[in-house]
């Protein structure tokens, strides 16, 4: 498939925004946290879990995506949210606990709820699957040729909803693109440990729906395959699996002791990594300098710069807020 | 001879339980996500992967529906399984098994089956882990008829706690707070320490402890809920003020008897709930005032606990809404007319 040159730099510079936003999270939620490690200590306190590493399936899909797509995350969420396009001050201002966050800081940084680029998560894995498929059944209902995606881990291919979904998305022929993050581990767990097949892409058998492993975790290769389960959903073909190989840099929560993990296994994954990957292409295939892989990459920085610059500098919510939005007035 | 103490976590405490659970009945086995190499999120299978091996310790996928049931599947034909649900709040993808199937099971045979399974899952906020992670929701169990409710507030309660629910013969839930565990990355709770006998023992469900005595106002509670009191009957002391705390250690079995024994003798009444207010756990301690102690009351039932909104994340709206031994205190003094 042939990837115009604003589509590649785009999905460089988005890639690095996550890069940059993940690791810049990282430092962030140290604060205030050593040398004595407190979940509940510092601006960012809580569970953290970041992407690092999984930029590709993120900013692969969404480069297919409009505002009006739907789209669901995970308890992993920033990478999805960055891809899809939401405002990097306001998800940062969230993590944050501030009042000018998307959610006035209730909800944190597993819960960024954004109307604006139709985009939803959560901490319960498998939840935002049936999710996906309802948004899609509501395009299809009311006639657009919007498309709904789904992302999870490879963990949470194993609940119950994702089956369901699978079937309630093929049986109703429903623009869906189910993407699986097979990032290797569910925590401690390894994918061979809980799953009963390799590839859980091989599963779209059981719906009668195409199923594409994509073995990789590189940009353009989930582009590609992206691209025809897109198109393929906007024709009204129906849904489409994917899975995903991609690479956890972090723990799997900030704090994460990582007995489970060999050692060199991280130094391993980054000594492949998916961002340089994307820039040799580029300059490789001519589509861009040197020059503009650095001006991608500055523009990023700035942009991660001054979302936090306004989250620090953003008010707290008051605490009787807590009692607002149960209901709808 | 001198004796030898032993102080313990409440993590380890569950832990030592269910390691010599299974050392004395082949038929207890573990079951949950990263209970084995990780040794349980919240440190409660901490060593038992390596004593039992994979067989009896079961890392299981991310499938809550299938491995609770599966539980219950395995205690029908003999089994005595233990399954972790690693936080509370993911219990709605499990919830049919636990709601319509392990709690009911045994009355709608008419007694003929037997399910002895024992679900633990941790509870409690307090670290920003907001809406989707904090929550308690004993209370929503303990509803169900036909489940046992296990809310243990220390190591000694912890382990004879925990004895007691595998030896049961019926399916228990056990809700430990994640910050009484004695985990080295959350807040310490150093009072959730306590001095934990080697010799497996049990503690028999639905007989409330008197924390600390009192003549004023008798202070209900639950898990972390019990720390605050105490903390607050601490500083109530100094100003001559005399609060009874009493720990209820289970919800189901609840020692009714206890509650109202000691509102006879303090005349007041005030039920501290990490769990959300409304038709819940406060409720139903005052009520059980109200149906038998009611003549005994001077001054309304106070009830402080979650004010029926999802636990929120920023900080300063999560402790709003969380129990403390400030607002412990500050009710406790306008009880008494202060
Ligand atoms: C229903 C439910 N069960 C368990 C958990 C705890 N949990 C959070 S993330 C996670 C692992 C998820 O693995 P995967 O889906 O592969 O995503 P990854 O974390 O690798 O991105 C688990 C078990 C949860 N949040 N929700």
């Amino acid at each position: 498939m042939a990837v115009d040159r604003t589509t590649l730099l785009t999905m460089y510079r988005d890639m690095w925004t996550i890069r940059l936003f993940e690791d810049a999270m990282a430092a962030a939620y140290l604060e205030g946290k050593q040398p004595v490690f407190n979940i509940a200590a510092g601006p960012v306190p809580g569970e953290m879990h970041l992407a690092a590493g999984q930029e590709p399936v993120a900013v692969g899909v969404c480069a297919h995506l409009r505002r009006e797509d739907a789209v669901a995350g995970t308890h992993r969420p920033h990478h999805f949210a960055i891809a899809k396009g939401m405002d990097l001050r306001r998800m940062a201002a969230e993590i944050f606990g501030k009042v000018t966050g998307l959610g006035r800081g209730k909800g944190g940084h597993m819960h960024l709820f954004d109307p604006e680029t139709h985009f939803g998560c959560g901490g319960i894995v498998g939840a935002g699957i049936p999710h996906a498929v309802g948004a899609a059944l509501a395009f299809k209902k009311q006639g657009r040729d919007n498309v709904a995606v789904a992302f999870f881990g490879d963990g949470a291919a194993n609940q119950g909803a994702f089956h369901e979904g699978l079937n309630l998305a093929a049986l109703w022929k429903l623009p869906v693109i189910f993407v699986v993050e097979d990032n290797a581990w569910a925590i401690s767990v390894p994918k061979a440990k809980s799953t009963a097949i390799a590839s859980n892409a091989d599963r779209a058998a059981a719906y009668g729906i195409p199923g594409v492993y994509v073995g990789e975790n590189d940009a353009l290769a989930v582009y590609e395959a992206a691209g025809e389960a897109v198109a393929r959903a906007r024709r009204g073909e129906g849904p489409t699996l994917l899975e995903v190989k991609t690479d956890r840099y972090y723990g799997h929560f900030q704090g994460d002791p990582e007995v489970y993990r060999p050692k060199d296994e991280v130094p391993r994954l980054k000594a492949n990594d998916p961002i340089d990957r994307l820039g040799r292409r580029i300059l490789e295939t001519g589509a861009g300098t040197q020059a503009d892989l650095d001006a991608a990459r500055e523009e990023a920085r700035a942009k991660v710069d001054d979302a936090f610059r306004f989250a620090r500098e953003s008010p707290y919510p008051s605490p009787e807020e807590a009692l607002m939005h149960v209901f709808a007035e | 001879m001198a004796v030898e103490t032993r102080r313990l976590t409440m993590g380890k405490a569950i832990a030592e339980a269910i390691a010599q659970e299974m050392e004395r009945d082949p038929r207890v086995f573990v079951m949950g996500e990263d209970v084995g190499v990780y040794g349980g999120i919240f440190g409660a299978t901490q060593g038992l992967y390596e004593k039992f091996g994979p067989e009896r310790v079961m890392d299981t996928p991310i499938s809550e529906t299938g491995f609770i049931g599966a539980a219950l599947g395995a205690a029908l034909e003999g089994m005595r399984p233990i399954a972790e649900l690693m936080f509370v709040d993911f219990f709605g993808v499990a919830m049919d098994q636990i709601y319509n199937h392990i709690a009911k099971i045994h009355y709608m045979s008419g007694g003929g089956f037997k399910v002895p399974v024992v679900i633990m899952t941790a509870i409690g906020g307090g670290y920003s882990d907001a809406a989707q992670h904090s929550q308690c929701l004993y209370g929503l169990f303990a509803h169900v008829p036909g489940l046992k409710i296990v809310v243990p507030s220390n190591a000694y309660d912890a382990k004879g706690l925990m004895i007691q629910a595998i030896r049961d013969d019926n399916p228990v839930m056990y809700f430990f707070h994640k910050g009484l565990m004695g985990l080295g990355w959350m807040t310490p709770q150093p009072s959730a320490m306590s001095e934990v006998p080697e010799e497996p023992y049990t503690i028999p469900f639905g007989k409330a402890d008197v924390k600390r005595p009192g003549r004023d106002v008798t202070v209900v509670s639950v898990a972390m809920g019990v720390h605050r009191a105490m903390e607050a009957a601490e500083v109530l002391a100094r100003d001559g003020i005399e609060v009874e705390v009493l720990d209820l250690r289970t919800l189901v079995p609840l020692d009714r008897d206890a509650i109202v024994e000691s509102v006879k003798r303090t005349h007041r009444l005030l039920v501290v709930d990490e769990d959300y207010l409304s038709y819940g756990m406060s409720g139903e301690v005052a009520a059980t005032v109200a149906e038998r102690a009611l003549d005994y009351l001077d001054a309304p039932v106070r009830r402080i606990a979650v004010p029926d909104v999802p636990i929120p994340y920023s900080r300063p709206l999560e402790q709003f809404v969380l129990p403390s031994a400030d607002k412990i205190v500050a009710a406790v003094r306008e009880m008494l007319g202060e």
